[in-house]
């Protein structure tokens, strides 16, 4: 039982980080319906600044969380303004076209500069407490704490402000709401901002929980992401939460309960059965198509 | 040289081409010759083998690139897991001639193990195919994705093919007349079957699902042949692919592979052999040119692709087809439909 109760505990931290990355693929499709597929890479550039400001600028933790995450929230808006922003009118596939160019370019930039793989020092000090045989470490605990905040945050941001209301109206219909007055620029670039970041702040988490980061560890994060989002339904944004609980929990279960080489089989399979039967993923709603 | 000059020439340089192409044994002509040189390179050596190995990457890159045109351009749907198609492929005919054909006929029966590992993988292929039905968009290429994962984590658990380390004691029997082969051979397969009755079912699909349901294409039936006749085309490109480089992992048929024939199928253009066949042989060799450059190849190569979509979004032939591949069925419509088009806009005042 304890064992269970750990396993749940490693599912939660590591679907929170999931969590995390799949919310900006989920809020640039909802507002641009384009699937960013430089996501899983900016996470990992989240991951390397962390490393930069840790190492060399000797940051303790709460600096280097914030930078990264305005680092990285800055990188996501140059990337938007320069490689998307063009594409906008473009056939939808071009863009993610580019989307994967630039997630090739980031991964094959960071490798150019830095070939090896690198090591996060403890930016905090881990203490563990033990109840009965349940350890808990203070890392996990912050990890899942701290995305918490971070969605709760988000969820505040997209339902009760202004700037999330004009993001949801965006999403709804692009071509009416600049009609309203509404800075359409400006809320993409803000989506932007906020969705990267938020990839900024996952890749300083998995930096911390998994302390070796290379410049390919963001593809097959990014992807599992991706489909976290596809299994919540795509654009929604509690959706993306669920998908990345729901990812993490299996994962971790099945590494738990067979070997761990099979853990991506069983995942993917299951995910295939899933989206099977429910096509749209699980909060997703079904698009009639008008003929 | 002043503008006029150029484009005057580059008018006349169109000219002779069309007339080239236009010719009734530029095909026959085209296709000799190639065998020919092919044949002769192996026999003779007298291109080195590191020339030698880039076509054949160039020919697999071209069945792989047109193999997913077929999915991705001609039916409209976002194919991510090519890579495992040509992964099934790849293993199966490996598995034939290391260890089920006996040691000296592995020469002979090389075609029969291409030949399997192509119908594996359009095996595999027919049941990705079932999903198809009900999910379309970023469902349908979340669906490949998976089933691209899939393949490469059954791989790597299974260890009579090696598992994570790989396979390996494959002949070179990847010679070059046969990749011209098999590259013909996809090509005319695939542009016979797109610009066929049938095929333009294919077309249909993209346009818009419900409406060629209702104009009577039997669009179950028709994603399933694309599906199977691309899938069974990038098995063909795996088992070439094996016993060219003759070892394999299962990490060679990840995501970045399917990223690969991604970019050279969007690259070249959506919706056109010639775009195809344009892109596979550009991407290839643009990376083996740049090869001195190092690490930094790879910073290059995408920032390439990122300015070539911004800049041309439809990729190099987006939607629109060679002459050398059109029937002349369709270049006469075509001609008649500008024709008219052109006489309505004089009509009109």
């Amino acid at each position: 039982m304890a064992y269970l109760f750990q396993q749940a505990l490693n599912a939660l931290q590591l679907g929170s980080i999931y969590a995390l990355i799949a919310l900006g693929y989920t809020m640039v499709y909802g507002i641009l319906t384009m699937i960013n597929f430089a996501h899983g890479d900016l996470f990992m550039v989240g991951a390397f600044f962390c490393f930069l400001l840790a190492v060399y600028l000797k940051l303790s933790f709460v600096p280097t969380l914030l930078v990264s995450m305005l680092g990285v929230a800055c990188l996501g808006v140059v990337i938007e303004r320069l490689a998307y922003k063009p594409l906008r009118a473009a056939p939808r596939v071009s863009a993610i076209i580019t989307a994967l160019g630039v997630g090739l370019f980031l991964e094959n930039f960071t490798l150019a500069l830095s070939p090896y793989p690198k090591h996060i020092p403890p930016l905090l000090t881990n203490t563990t407490w033990t109840i009965g045989s349940l350890s808990i470490s203070s890392l996990q605990v912050l990890v899942i704490a701290l995305s918490l905040v971070l969605m709760l945050l988000l969820d505040f941001v997209v339902q009760r402000t202004k700037a999330g209301m004009a993001m949801r109206a965006i999403s709804w219909d692009k071509s009416i709401v600049p009609l309203m007055g509404v800075p359409i620029n400006k809320i993409i670039s803000f989506t932007f901002a906020i969705g990267t970041g938020l990839g900024g702040a996952a890749g300083v988490m998995y930096g911390l929980a998994y302390p070796v980061i290379d410049p390919y560890m963001g593809i097959m994060v990014g992807w599992k992401a991706f489909i976290c989002a596809v299994v919540g339904g795509i654009g929604n944004v509690r959706g993306a939460m669920i998908g990345g609980f729901i990812l993490g929990a299996v994962e971790i279960l099945v590494a738990a309960f067979f070997p761990s080489t099979y853990r991506d089989f069983v995942a993917f399979t299951l995910l295939l059965v899933l989206l099977i039967l429910r096509p749209y993923g699980i909060l997703g709603k079904p698009q009639p198509q008008k003929v | 040289m002043n503008m006029t000059k150029i484009k005057a020439a580059t008018v006349t340089l169109r000219e002779r081409w069309q007339q080239l192409t236009g010719l009734k044994y530029f095909w026959p002509v085209f296709l000799a010759a190639g065998l020919a040189f092919c044949v002769a390179a192996d026999r003779y050596d007298f291109v080195d083998l590191y020339l030698q190995l880039i076509i054949i990457y160039v020919g697999i890159n071209i069945i792989l690139t047109v193999s997913l045109n077929l999915i991705n351009g001609y039916m409209g749907e976002f194919s991510v897991g090519h890579a495992g198609f040509m992964a099934v492929g790849a293993y199966i005919a490996s598995i034939l001639t290391v260890y089920v054909f006996p040691q000296n006929a592995a020469g002979i029966l090389f075609p029969a193990a291409i030949l399997a590992g192509g119908m594996g993988a359009a095996l595999v292929g027919f049941l990705v195919a079932i999903p198809s039905f009900k999910t379309r968009g970023d469902y349908l290429a979340i669906v490949t994705l998976a089933f691209g994962m899939i393949v490469k984590s059954v791989l790597e658990n299974i260890d009579a093919v090696g598992g994570p380390r790989g396979l390996l004691g494959m002949e070179k029997l990847t010679t070059l007349p046969w990749v011209f082969f098999w590259t013909v051979l996809s090509v005319w397969v695939i542009r016979n079957l797109v610009y066929s009755n049938f095929g333009r079912g294919i077309w249909s699909i993209r346009e818009d699902e419900i409406a060629s349901d209702l104009m009577s294409v039997n669009t179950r039936q028709v994603k399933i042949i694309a599906f199977v006749v691309s899938s069974f085309f990038a098995g063909v490109a795996g088992g070439l692919f094996a016993h060219a480089i003759q070892f394999i992992n299962p990490r060679m048929f990840d995501i970045l592979k399917s990223t690969d024939v991604l970019i050279m199928v969007y690259l070249g253009g959506i919706g056109s052999i010639a775009g195809s066949v344009l892109g596979a042989v550009i991407y290839t060799l643009l990376l083996e040119i740049l090869r001195p450059l190092g690490v930094w190849r790879m910073v290059f190569m995408p920032l390439m692709l990122v300015l070539l979509m911004i800049y041309r979004p439809r990729g190099i032939m987006g939607l629109r087809e060679a002459r050398l591949f059109t029937p002349l069925l369709d270049r006469v419509t075509e001609k008649l439909w500008r024709q008219r088009k052109k006489e309505a806009r004089h009509a009109a005042p």
